[in-house]
């Protein structure tokens, strides 16, 4: 088992690093202070090709693997979580599902336009009344002649508003299985600006405060009858097996945030003179960051044997699951304990360093809190 | 259209220069990268390839490591690249390396030739010039803008305080500022692409027109008598003095530090 | 022909609008020393159109002969006429030493005609000498003596080379603006004037100017400054950093600032340095009215040379530091900036020297 990089792999690290410490960097403070979607930033990394990393050259992608992708993902976030979970949420939750299951007319007509990044992705399951539960789902779409008719909202819907193409998740029937009545839950394509497709509020977060979170309200929003994504009733299982892919990007994220700030503590505690020496000379300290270092090292290899794992295998729900739920809980961690190592600097927003604890959290909700993330594991030990 | 771009790959002496314990130079610690000014070259290259077609070679002399830099080179666009290494070619002064790149370009095709106006770790820009005369063509330096006007180029050429927009008819040399441009960012495609492509390497065998009385050490007509390395500054002087003294001991080390 | 046999020192006078420029006068003072230490006389080569009356000038700061080549093909600077110009002359006057300005015609003249006469040449010196190659006597190898030690630094500045040019000639060396000292005018002085003419046939290298446009001025970066004159809290108001501009005009470098400054709007943002700041690492940082509190100095420790001016003796800026003034910034500065506006006066056209110069 051989644990070192490859040359192109190294390569593309420096080349998101570099990208993410000259454009990122510079605007995360700000773009968090004033909830301001990082428009510019995205229209940079269309141009470097960071939009369509795992991607097939044919469809106008970067034809590189999923650990490029997770590794673009990774450097983004260490300086901007912001930044990361909009590459993360438009490459998982929208181009994966269409090159997965779309026909080749959908992949055609969306795809190219997706990689190439002139249009932004997002992905609608949750609803006031189902996030754990994403059973229960309200939102209806009929068939009436030629189009799929939809009504219904979600919620906390990433790069809402300003992403072109949503998939959405929609409640299609119901269907009798070994007796008892079940929803049939089917997958869409919904373009934005489409008649009857909306926005709603726009939420007020605790951390990602860039990232743009919308409610999503459909009122009799006719699509074309192609615009089905997979097989009518296949819709749950799309959207769980998307989640999988989508959770590795959030490990991702979450492995960012915890390695940003655990880099930013190193440095401020080689600086930060008390008692007549640097506090990184205390073994209290030096212990700190051992640990923090043990964690953030023992998380990457998780979210990148995850991603290996999307690479190799058709079914990888569990090397997501456990990266995620394990990432997340370091990124929680790590930044919590750098903050304090910063001591009343850490609470001082300039020093950027809270902003990374408030980000890590979201990584222990989104795309499967991690009690889902759980349920995954342990649904695969007992099984 | 064919552009020779010749890049060299450096230590990053302007990106954060690190000292040994002793206060010496840490030159082990220094990131290589692709010098800035020809960075800037190759793009202004790319440029040109995008808005008229053209085959973009890049070119270094170096050691087997300079390999990074051709690579990120065609990541970031260029189409072919080549490597001149060998042992008779190191310790060059800018003479050899002239004479050295020339005769690797005269294998090639050539409509443009680009390089830096300098490097960061020679500082002298002598490199760009000196290759244009070995070849026996014109060469403008200093360029802040370039642009094609059919079998010529017309280039903005930088001097203190104006500049000329100046033609020459190719083929013909120009050295590029950093100025010049923003580079473009690799992609991760082009990076995988850059790593499936593969490397020409020439030696001192492949070099046409040359004489081994001008290559490497031996052939470079300015020689070391002696070399060191800055120490970093320990805690300087603390002077209390009153305003005339204080004015007279700053002029002092303000002139003996070139300063005015 | 033998080494021995080339001889004198030559340097190009160079000129701009039919004005000379400044180094050629510089130029000229260090090619006094070399002569007078290698016994043989100063040349300096003027080359351009409607120029001949600036030969006198040149004879005031040193020169001892000047060639002139005066010529509508050398109007304005083009590579090919100007190399195959120099390129004449050496190839029939034989000098010992060429010495050209690096500015961005030097460097542009040097390097193609040291590689028209196949010899080396040396990049911005900061010092010339005449001495032995090699510098101490080794077993077995010829030392050399009379050879023009050439010092510059490399590697970004982080080191210092002395380089020699033993078995080819003429050694050249280009010489950066304000690094070598003019010598004190001679009123009247004259000197030998020949011309040369070094037959222009326009080829294929000669290239057309199409137009000449002068630059505006670029906007401040405080990263790209060799120079930066910063203030603190110390500086007292937003007005009070008139001096430091001042300062910062009278060097030719640019005015930052510390966060405290920012905070209390007295400068833009973009100005800061520190932690939460830029980082910068010019040739020389100015702390005047800083207290060098570590937000700050993670900003600029890197910086060349640190000066420190600051009433408080126990501020830590001081510790960074390489001179450190304790004193009232607000005496000080503006009387610092006079001085070096009036040295800066001084070099070329004035008679006098301060008694700051050497």
């Amino acid at each position: 088992m051989d644990f070192t990089l490859s040359n192109k792999h190294l390569m593309a690290q420096s080349l998101f690093r570099d990208f993410a410490e000259t454009e990122v960097k510079p605007l995360a403070q700000e773009i968090d202070e004033l909830e301001i979607f990082p428009e510019e930033t995205v229209k940079k990394m269309a141009k470097a090709g960071f939009l369509g990393i795992p991607v097939p050259k044919e469809y106008g992608g970067q034809g590189c693997d999923p650990l490029t992708y997770v590794m673009c993902v990774e450097e983004l976030s260490k300086v901007c979580g912001t930044t990361g979970v909009v590459v993360s949420a438009h490459t998982s939750l929208c181009i994966d599902p269409i090159l997965n299951y779309g026909t080749e007319e959908q992949k055609q007509k969306y795809i190219p336009q997706l990689a190439c990044g002139e249009w932004l992705g997002a992905f609608g399951l949750t609803e006031p009344g189902a996030g754990t539960d994403a059973q229960g789902q309200q939102t209806k779409a009929v068939l009436d002649g030629d189009s799929w008719v939809i009504n219904g909202s979600k919620c906390f819907i990433t790069n809402g508003k300003y992403a072109d193409v949503y998939i959405v998740i929609a409640v299609t029937g119901i269907v009798e299985k070994r007796g008892r009545k079940q929803k049939e839950i089917s997958a869409f394509i919904v373009e934005k600006g489409t008649p009857g497709f909306s926005f709603g509020t726009k939420e007020k977060k605790m951390g990602i405060r860039g990232s743009a979170t919308y409610e999503l309200i459909f009122t009799d929003c006719r699509i074309p009858k192609a615009n089905i994504l997979g097989r009518q009733g296949n819709g749950f299982s799309i959207a769980m097996h998307t989640l999988d892919g989508g959770r590795i990007g959030i490990a991702a994220q979450a492995l960012g945030i915890a390695g940003g700030a655990l880099e930013r503590t190193v440095a401020y505690t080689k600086e930060r003179v008390q008692f007549g020496r640097s506090i990184a000379q205390f073994q209290n300290t030096q212990f700190q960051l051992a640990d923090m270092a043990a964690e953030v090292e023992a998380a990457k290899l998780l979210v990148y044997k995850a991603a290996m794992a999307k690479t190799t295998q058709k079914v990888y729900s569990v090397e997501a699951a456990v990266a995620k739920l394990y990432a997340a809980q370091v990124a929680m961690n790590v930044t919590t304990k750098a903050v304090q190592l910063h001591g009343g600097y850490g609470y001082i927003r300039e020093y950027e360093i809270e902003r990374m604890m408030r980000d890590a959290k979201i990584t222990e909700i989104y795309e499967g809190t991690s009690e889902v993330q759980r349920m995954v594991i342990a649904g695969n030990l007992l099984k | 259209m064919k552009i020779v771009v010749c890049i060299k790959q450096v230590p990053d002496t302007h990106g954060g220069v690190k000292f040994n314990p002793d206060g010496t130079l840490d030159r082990g610690a220094m990131l290589a990268i692709i010098n800035p000014d020809d960075k800037a070259g190759l793009e202004a290259a790319l440029r040109l390839k995008d808005e008229y077609g053209a085959e973009v070679t890049v070119l270094t002399m170096g050691l087997p490591k300079a390999d990074d830099v051709l690579r990120e080179a065609m990541a970031m666009g260029a189409d072919k690249s080549i490597l001149v290494t060998d042992r008779v070619l190191g310790g060059a002064d800018t003479w050899a390396t002239s004479t050295t790149l020339a005769g690797a370009i005269r294998n090639l095709e050539y409509d443009l030739i680009i390089t830096g106006r300098q490097a960061i770790d020679g500082d002298t820009a002598q490199v760009g010039p000196q290759i244009s005369e070995h070849l026996n063509i014109p060469v403008i330096s200093y360029a802040q803008d370039i642009k094609m006007d059919g079998d010529s180029v017309i280039v903005q050429r930088q001097f203190d305080d104006c500049y000329h927009v100046l033609r020459a008819k190719m083929p013909c040399l120009i050295t590029a500022l950093s100025e010049l441009n923003v580079p473009r960012y690799m992609t991760p495609g082009g990076i995988f692409d850059a790593y499936d492509t593969e490397v020409t390497v020439w030696g001192r065998a492949d070099l046409k027109d040359v004489d081994d009385a001008n290559l490497g050490l031996k052939g470079s007509p300015t020689k070391i008598a002696k070399a060191s390395d800055k120490v970093r500054n320990a805690k300087g002087d603390i002077q209390k003095l009153d305003t005339a003294g204080a004015v007279t001991y700053l002029m002092e080390k303000l002139t003996e530090k070139h300063i005015i | 022909m033998a080494l021995e046999e080339y001889r004198g020192v030559y340097i190009f006078a160079q000129q701009t609008n039919n004005k000379l420029d400044n180094i050629a006068f510089e130029l000229l003072g260090k090619a006094k020393d070399l002569a007078t230490a290698l016994n043989t006389d100063v040349t300096a080569v003027l080359m351009g159109f409607g120029i001949k009356d600036l030969a006198d000038e040149l004879a005031a700061y040193g020169a001892d002969r000047v060639i002139v080549v005066d010529d509508s093909h050398l109007k304005e600077y083009r590579t090919e006429p100007y190399v195959h110009a120099l390129t004449g002359i050496i190839n029939r006057f034989k000098p010992e030493i060429v010495l050209v300005g690096a500015t961005s015609i030097g460097r542009d003249l040097g390097p193609c005609v040291s590689a028209r006469v196949s010899t080396g040449l040396t990049a911005d010196c900061t010092k010339l000498e005449i001495g032995d190659f090699p510098l101490n006597p080794v077993e077995g190898k010829e030392q050399k003596h009379n050879q023009l030690l050439m010092t510059r630094p490399a590697f970004g500045g982080n080191t210092i080379a002395t380089i020699a040019c033993p078995d080819n000639r003429p050694q050249m060396a280009t010489v950066r603006p304000g690094v070598m000292q003019a010598i004190a005018r001679i009123d009247g002085a004259k000197a030998v004037i020949e011309e040369f003419n070094p037959e222009f046939i326009p080829n294929h290298k000669y290239v057309d100017i199409l137009d000449i446009i002068k630059s505006a001025n670029d906007t401040t970066d405080i990263q790209q400054a060799k120079i930066l004159v910063s203030g603190g809290r110390g500086v007292g108001s937003a007005e009070n950093f008139r001096m430091l501009r001042d300062l910062a005009d009278a060097l030719g470098g640019e005015v930052s600032c510390s966060r405290a400054v920012v905070d209390s709007g007295w400068m833009p943002k973009d100005l800061q340095v520190g932690q939460t700041g830029k980082t910068v690492r010019p040739q020389v940082y100015f702390a005047i009215g800083i207290s060098g509190a570590i937000q700050h100095t993670a900003g600029m420790e890197e910086s060349d040379i640190i000066i420190a001016i600051n009433k408080d003796e126990t501020a830590p800026i001081f510790e960074v530091a390489t001179y450190g003034i304790v004193g009232d910034l607000n005496k000080i500065v503006p009387e610092l900036t006079k001085h070096i506006v009036w040295a800066h006066g001084e070099t070329a056209t004035s008679h006098k020297k301060t008694a700051f110069q050497k």
